[in-house]
C-alpha cells in the first residue's frame, strides 16, 4: 500500500467561545461538520491490527465505521457502532477517549490520535437528525420476565439487549426521570438531556416498560421481585456521596456534588424561579476533587454566576482523573486550579454559613498503590481561602438501600455489590448486577460493558 | 400520574391530602415519608405519612401551607393528578412493647404521629397522646386518637383547650396526669421537638424525634438532609427520619434549615409555628 502522508493533528471541534458559553447552559462542543468529519476520518491508517478496538471497552470496530464514513455511508457507519454500543451519542461525548481507544491509536505514537469520540458523536447525531433511527429486529416473546433496578447506562443496556431477545423487561427507577447519572449528574452543557431522553424513548420503543418513582428495597424488595420475575438485574449505580470528614462540613453553603448537580440538572435549578428548586448563587466557590464530577460542578458554578471558581485538588494536573477535554474546557472558561492543595477545615460565621476554608499545600512523594505519586503535606503551609460555597466531589459509593433489604446479597468493603466480572452474577441465584453498583463510581462505557455481559449471562441462564 | 382523592383544609393552613398510590400502601410503615411533586416544575417535597388504606390504595398526609410549593399543593382538588409520588421512604419507627408511651404531636406532626401511636397501641403499649397547638381551633384528629390512647391531653398556648402554655410544662403535666412514660415520641415542628427533648433529657426519658430537614431525592443520594447525631453525620432520609432527640445537634440543624430562606422557598415539612419558648 502506498504510504499516505500523515496528517499530524486532530481536527478541532467547533465550540462555543468561552466568554459566551459561561453565560449559558447550552452544549459547549458543537460537533463536526460533514467536511470536518470527513477530513478527520481520512487521517485513519486503517491498521490491519487495529489497537483502538482493543482499547474500547466494548470493542467497537472503529476502523470499519471510519471506512464507512470515508465512503459517506453514514447509515452503515452508525450500524457498525450500534452492533457494540447502544448509546453512541452519549459515549462519543463522555467517554474518556484519551484513556481508551485514542490512547492506543498508532497515530498517537508520534502525532495526535484519531478523534474517535468526535467521529462517533458525529454519526450518532447524524442519525438522530436524519430522523430515521433504524430499529433492529425484535425476537418474538419468549416468556421470560426480567426486572431491572435503575435506569442508568447499565440498566438501559441490559433492558435493550434483553428486549431484543424477546424478554418481557421492566425497569424500576427511584427518581422521576430515567437516565441515572446521565440525567441527574452530567450537566446539559456537556450532555444535552434531549439526547438522554431520546435514548430512553428508544429503549421504550423496544417494548421495555419503565416504572418511575419506584424505590426498590422500599416500595418493593428484591425478594418480592423474585416471585414475579425470572431474573433481576441491579444497576443502581453509586449514588451515596462521600464527604471529606473534616470539621465544618455541615455548614450552610457546603454541598455534595450530587446535591449541587441534581438541583441544577434534574430539578432544573438553573431555570429558577420557573422551576421551583433553587440553587444558591455564590460568588466564590471551591470544588474539592479532580474528576469529571468536580469539573462539572465547577463549570456549573461559573454558569450560575460565580465570580471565582477554584478546583482544589491534592495531586497535580497530570493525575486529574477527569476527561482531558473537560479539563481544557474548564481552564478556558476561567476555572482556577489549585493543585497540590488539601482542604483541612471549613470555617463559618455565627449564622452557620461557610466563609473560609483552611488548606494545606502538598508535595508529591513516593507512588502509592494506585501507581500515582502520593501527595504529602508540607509542614506549616496552612493558608485560608475566602469562599461562600464549597462542593465536595471526592467520590461516591453504592447506596446501601438494596444490600440492606436483600438478605444474602454479598457486598464488598465499600458497599459495592459483589458480582462475577465475566457474567455479572451475584451471590444470589437469578440476581445479576453491573455498573457503578459493582465497581464503585466508574464510567458510562464500563457500566455498559458490564451490562452487556450480564445480559448475555441472563439469557444463557434463562434459556437453559 | 397519581390521582388526588381528597385535599381539604382541616384547620387553618393545615391540609389533609389523600393520594391514590397503591404501591406505597403495600409497603408503608409508621414513621415513613413520601416524596412528591405538585407539577412538572415543582420541587421534590417530602411529606410524612399520616394514614393509609390498603384496600382503597390511598395514602394520607397532613401538610402545612407555608410557601410556594405548598401553595401549589393547596390549590389541588380531588380528581387532579400529580406527576410524582414516591415511597415509602425512611426507616420505619421502632415499634415494640415499651410499656407506657407518650406520643406528642404538633402541627402536621399530629398527623404523622398517629400511625406510630396506633402501632404502639397494637403492640400492647399503654399509649397517652398529647396534642399541642397555639389555640384550640388548630387541633385536629382527636377522635382518631381516642380509641388508641388511654387519654388524649391537649395543650394550647392560649389555654383555649386543655392545659395552657408551652411544652416546657411537660414535667408538671406528667405529674398532674400521673403518667410515667418509658418512652416519648414527638412529631411536629423543629422547635416542638427540640424543646421537648430539652425537658425530657432532665426527666431521663428516652425521646424519639421525627426529623424534617430539606431533602431532594429522599434516598441518600444528595446528602442535603445531613445532620449531626451523637457527634456523627447522619442522613435523615436513610438513617432516620427518627432519631434520639437527646443526641441531635439542634443548633446546627436549625441553621441548616435556613439555607434556602433567601430564595423564599419553604419546604413543606417546616412549621410556621411561632417558637416554643
Ligand atoms: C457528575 C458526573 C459526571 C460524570 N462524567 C462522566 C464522563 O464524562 N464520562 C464517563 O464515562 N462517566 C462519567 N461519569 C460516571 C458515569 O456517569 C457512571 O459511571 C455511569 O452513569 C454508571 O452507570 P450505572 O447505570 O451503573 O449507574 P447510574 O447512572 O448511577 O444509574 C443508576 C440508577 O439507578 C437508580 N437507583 C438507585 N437505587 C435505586 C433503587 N433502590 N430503586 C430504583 N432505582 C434505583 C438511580 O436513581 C439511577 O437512576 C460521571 C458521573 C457523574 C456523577
Ligand atoms: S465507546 Fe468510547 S472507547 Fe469505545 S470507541 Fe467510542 S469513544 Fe472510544
Amino acid at each position: 500500500m502506498p504510504a499516505k502522508p500523515i496528517d499530524p493533528k486532530k481536527r478541532p471541534m467547533p465550540k462555543q467561545e468561552p466568554f459566551e458559553r459561561i453565560k449559558n447552559f447550552d452544549e459547549v462542543a458543537l460537533g463536526y461538520t460533514v467536511e470536518l468529519a470527513h477530513e478527520e476520518a481520512s487521517r485513519c491508517l486503517a491498521c490491519k491490527k487495529p489497537r483502538c478496538v482493543e482499547g474500547c471497552p466494548v470493542g467497537i470496530d472503529i476502523p470499519a465505521f471510519i471506512q464507512c464514513m470515508l465512503e459517506a455511508d453514514f447509515s452503515g457507519g452508525i450500524k457498525k457502532i450500534k452492533e457494540r454500543n447502544a448509546l453512541p451519542a452519549v459515549c462519543g461525548r463522555v467517554c474518556p477517549q484519551e484513556e481508551q481507544c485514542e490512547k492506543v491509536c498508532v497515530l498517537g505514537n508520534k502525532h495526535e490520535p484519531i478523534a474517535v469520540g468526535r467521529l462517533e458523536r458525529f454519526l450518532a447525531d447524524w442519525e438522530a437528525a436524519s430522523g430515521a433511527i433504524e430499529k433492529p429486529d425484535i425476537a418474538s416473546p419468549n416468556g421470560g420476565r426480567v426486572a431491572i433496578v435503575g435506569s442508568g447506562p447499565a440498566g438501559i443496556t441490559v433492558a435493550s439487549d434483553l428486549a431484543l431477545l424477546g424478554y418481557d423487561v421492566t425497569i424500576f427507577e427511584a427518581l422521576h426521570e430515567a437516565g441515572g447519572v446521565l440525567t441527574y449528574g452530567i450537566p446539559e452543557f456537556r450532555l444535552p438531556k434531549a439526547i438522554v431522553r431520546r435514548e430512553v424513548e428508544y429503549v421504550k420503543s423496544l417494548g421495555v416498560k419503565l416504572h418511575l418513582d419506584f424505590i426498590v428495597g422500599k416500595t418493593k424488595t428484591v425478594d418480592a421481585f423474585q416471585k414475579e420475575y425470572d431474573a433481576i438485574f441491579i444497576g443502581a449505580g453509586a449514588g451515596l456521596p462521600w464527604f471529606m470528614e473534616i470539621p465544618g462540613e455541615n455548614l450552610n453553603g457546603v454541598f455534595s456534588a450530587n446535591e449541587y448537580l441534581t438541583r441544577c440538572n434534574l430539578m432544573k435549578g438553573f431555570l429558577f424561579p420557573a422551576y421551583n428548586t433553587p440553587l444558591k448563587r455564590a460568588s466564590h466557590v471551591a470544588v474539592f476533587g479532580g474528576g469529571n464530577v468536580a469539573m462539572d460542578a465547577a463549570r456549573t458554578a461559573l454558569r450560575l454566576g460565580a465570580d471565582e471558581v477554584h478546583i482544589v485538588y491534592r495531586r497535580s494536573r497530570s493525575e486529574l482523573p477527569a476527561r482531558l477535554e473537560e479539563v481544557e474546557n474548564a481552564e478556558e472558561e476561567g476555572v482556577i486550579f489549585d493543585y497540590l492543595t488539601l482542604p483541612t477545615k471549613l470555617i463559618g460565621n455565627e449564622r452557620g454559613w461557610l466563609t473560609e476554608i483552611e488548606c494545606l499545600r502538598m508535595e508529591l512523594g513516593e507512588p502509592d498503590e494506585s501507581g500515582r505519586r502520593r501527595p504529602v503535606p508540607v509542614k506549616g503551609s496552612e493558608f485560608r481561602m475566602q469562599v461562600d460555597a464549597a462542593v465536595c466531589a471526592i467520590g461516591n459509593s453504592p447506596n446501601p438501600l438494596i444490600p440492606m433489604t436483600t438478605p444474602g446479597l454479598l457486598v464488598g468493603k465499600k458497599g459495592n455489590v459483589v458480582a462475577d466480572e465475566e457474567t455479572g452474577q451475584t451471590s444470589r441465584e437469578r440476581i445479576w448486577a453491573g455498573g457503578d453498583v459493582v465497581t464503585g463510581a466508574a464510567t458510562v462505557i464500563s457500566a455498559m460493558g458490564a451490562a452487556r455481559k450480564a445480559a448475555r449471562s441472563i439469557n444463557e441462564t434463562l434459556s437453559k | 400520574m397519581y390521582r388526588i382523592v381528597e385535599r381539604r383544609m382541616i384547620v387553618p393552613n393545615l391540609h389533609e391530602f389523600t393520594v391514590e398510590a397503591p404501591q406505597v400502601t403495600m409497603a408503608v410503615r409508621p414513621g415513613n415519608f413520601v416524596i412528591l411533586r405538585s407539577d412538572e416544575t415543582g420541587e421534590r417535597v417530602p411529606l410524612s405519612v399520616a394514614d393509609w388504606d390498603p384496600e382503597a390504595g390511598t395514602v394520607t398526609s397532613i401538610f402545612l401551607q407555608v410557601g410556594g410549593s405548598t401553595a401549589k399543593l393547596a390549590r389541588l382538588k380531588a380528581g387532579d393528578s400529580i406527576p410524582t409520588y414516591a415511597g415509602p421512604l425512611g426507616k420505619e419507627a421502632e415499634i415494640s412493647n415499651f410499656g407506657t408511651v407518650l406520643c406528642i404531636g404538633g402541627c402536621y406532626g399530629i398527623g404523622s404521629v398517629f400511625p406510630v401511636a396506633r402501632a404502639l397501641h397494637e403492640a400492647g403499649n399503654t399509649v397517652y397522646t398529647l396534642l399541642e397547638a397555639r389555640s384550640q381551633y388548630l387541633l385536629y384528629w382527636q377522635e382518631k386518637f381516642r380509641p388508641i390512647s388511654s387519654r388524649v391531653i391537649e395543650l394550647t398556648r392560649d389555654g383555649s383547650a386543655g392545659y395552657k402554655g408551652h411544652i416546657s410544662r411537660l414535667p408538671e403535666i406528667l405529674t398532674l396526669e400521673k403518667i410515667k412514660p418509658d418512652r416519648i415520641i414527638v412529631n411536629g415542628c423543629t422547635f416542638l421537638m427540640m424543646r421537648t427533648s430539652g425537658v425530657t433529657k432532665e426527666l431521663g426519658v428516652k425521646t424519639i424525634v421525627n426529623m424534617n430537614p430539606i431533602m431532594i431525592d429522599g434516598t441518600g443520594m444528595c446528602g442535603v438532609c445531613r445532620l449531626t447525631v451523637a457527634g456523627k453525620t447522619k442522613f435523615a432520609c436513610v438513617d432516620g427520619p427518627d432519631f434520639d432527640g437527646h443526641e441531635v445537634d439542634w443548633e446546627e440543624f436549625l441553621k441548616r434549615r435556613e439555607t434556602y430562606n433567601v430564595e423564599e422557598v419553604q419546604p413543606l415539612r417546616r412549621s410556621g409555628c411561632a417558637s416554643h419558648y
